[in-house]
């Protein structure tokens, strides 16, 4: 086997046993346990009542806005990675590089945080 | 025939085997530590917990499995049915295959690729998929927004586990996880692990992994006052279970990431004889369950956040301080050239 395939290949064969396991499971109760669905048992559950109008509703903005914050820092985190593997080759030119990308997301960061974004009232 | 034989069905049925055999020691662990979860919960309430099937206990969770296996599914009239039965398999499976590349030993490990914390950084940034999916598919209110708090709590502590990892990286040199846990193999023993030079992001990196399996104190997904069982309202039987079994074995996954990254992994604490002569496996499997205990203590003694109180804590205080200190630990390895 070449190099790659030896490193990757376990990785799958171990997703693709785990794959199994779960679905052995799902699948179980399909086949042994009773199966009596009425009317009543597979409405969506609402406290007793029957449901208002449909679940898919408006929700808040913020979720949306902490969605949207956390793709940025992940993708710094992301850039961060190959940098701290390479840190000592990358030497002083590439600190100070990795310093200056950090500081204009600190600038980003503090104007959100003054413009209200991350507030929960 | 032979030469395939000897280069490709030889070395596939030894993966095999390791994959099925790590996997059923990851379930049978996680068996037990779910029935220690609930004996420590009910010692501290000074309750006996399950006592019944098997002695002390012993046999409750494969109860449970009996008993969830044995119950009717149901599914609701509103249901997306594909996605809906998608979720909790999404879930399982993923908390599952992060497994592959946690070495139990110096060279245990099934699955030892070079971007080692890349991947289990990405797999458990999937988790939230196997949320959004199950609370979407429901089709019910309860659901939906226990989802969307769930997923925006994960996606919040994400970003500072991000960061700790990073400044263990820094220290470590490596992506490796095998590698950087033998960064830690230091005169010193425990006192070299990260755990004493990164103590402020030790801590970050427990607090957030709470958050990041949804455990008390920040289950508030689940917060049954007002969301009655967050996204898994509408499950029953086995894709309930499967949501439960990911959610126990993600918490296992980040007691064993905190074992590798700031615990030494499978090195003993102490780099003399009798210690040395303890394999590595029953050292890991200690230092995890040790840090499955706390877990368990915090989940018995502190009471539950407030939603607000939760992101603020993500996002002003552990953010800021976990940013702050991947540039101080750069700095002090760039001006004392202490990098590897």
């Amino acid at each position: 086997m070449n190099l790659l395939l030896a490193d990757y290949l376990p990785l799958v064969i171990f997703f693709g046993v785990a794959m199994f396991i779960g679905l052995a499971l799902l699948a179980a109760p399909f086949l042994i346990a009773p199966n009596h669905p009425d009317s009543e048992k597979v409405s969506a559950y609402e406290c007793g009542f029957p449901a208002f109008d449909d679940a898919r509703m408006k929700f808040d903005i913020r979720f949306y806005l902490v969605s949207i914050l956390f793709i940025i820092f992940d993708l710094e985190v992301a850039f961060l990675f190959p940098w701290a593997i390479s840190f000592k080759e990358a030497g002083l030119f590439g600190f100070w590089s990795m310093m200056g990308f950090l500081g204009v997301l600190t600038i980003g960061f503090v104007y959100e945080w003054r413009k209200g974004a991350l507030e929960w009232d | 025939m032979v030469e395939f034989w000897n280069s490709y069905g030889f070395p596939l049925t030894i993966i095999l085997v390791q994959s099925l055999g790590l996997l059923v020691s990851v379930l049978l662990v996680v068996a037990y530590l779910l029935l220690a979860d609930r004996k420590i919960w009910a010692a501290v309430q000074m309750r006996r917990g399950p006592n019944v099937v098997g002695a002390y206990g012993l046999l409750q969770s494969f109860a449970d499995l009996l008993k969830f296996v044995l119950k009717e599914p149901v599914i609701p009239a509103g249901a997306d049915k594909t996605v809906f039965l998608m979720a909790p398999i999404v879930t399982a499976v993923l908390a599952l295959s992060a497994w592959a590349v946690i070495p139990l030993d110096d060279g245990w490990v099934v699955a030892n690729i070079n971007v080692g914390i890349l991947y289990i950084f990405a797999i458990s940034s999937l988790g939230v998929y196997g949320v959004i999916m199950g609370g979407w598919a429901s089709n019910s209110k309860y659901p939906f927004l226990g989802a969307l708090r769930s997923a925006a709590q994960m996606v919040s502590y994400e970003v500072s586990i991000g960061f700790v990892i990073i400044t263990v990286l820094l220290c470590a040199g490596s992506l490796n996880i095998s590698e950087i846990v033998k960064a830690q193999d230091t005169a010193y023993g425990a006192l070299g692990w990260y755990w004493l030079p990164l103590f402020p992001m030790f801590v970050i990196f427990f607090v957030s992994a709470l958050a990041e399996t949804n455990r008390p104190p920040f289950d508030l997904p689940e917060a049954e006052s007002e969301l009655v069982a967050g996204f898994m309202v509408e499950y029953s039987s086995t894709p309930y279970l499967l949501f439960m079994l990911g959610e126990y074995v993600a918490i296992t996954t980040m007691c064993a990431l905190m074992t590798v990254l700031f615990l030494g992994g499978w090195l003993p604490p102490v780099n003399y004889a009798p210690f040395t002569w303890v394999p590595g496996v029953i050292w890991f499997l200690l230092k995890v369950c040790f840090a499955f205990f706390m877990f368990a203590m915090v989940k018995a003694i502190v009471p539950r956040y407030r939603y607000d109180q939760l992101m603020r804590l993500g996002w002003k205080v552990f953010l800021p301080i976990s940013l702050a200190m991947v540039v101080i630990v750069a700095g002090v390895l760039q001006i004392f050239q202490l990098a590897p």
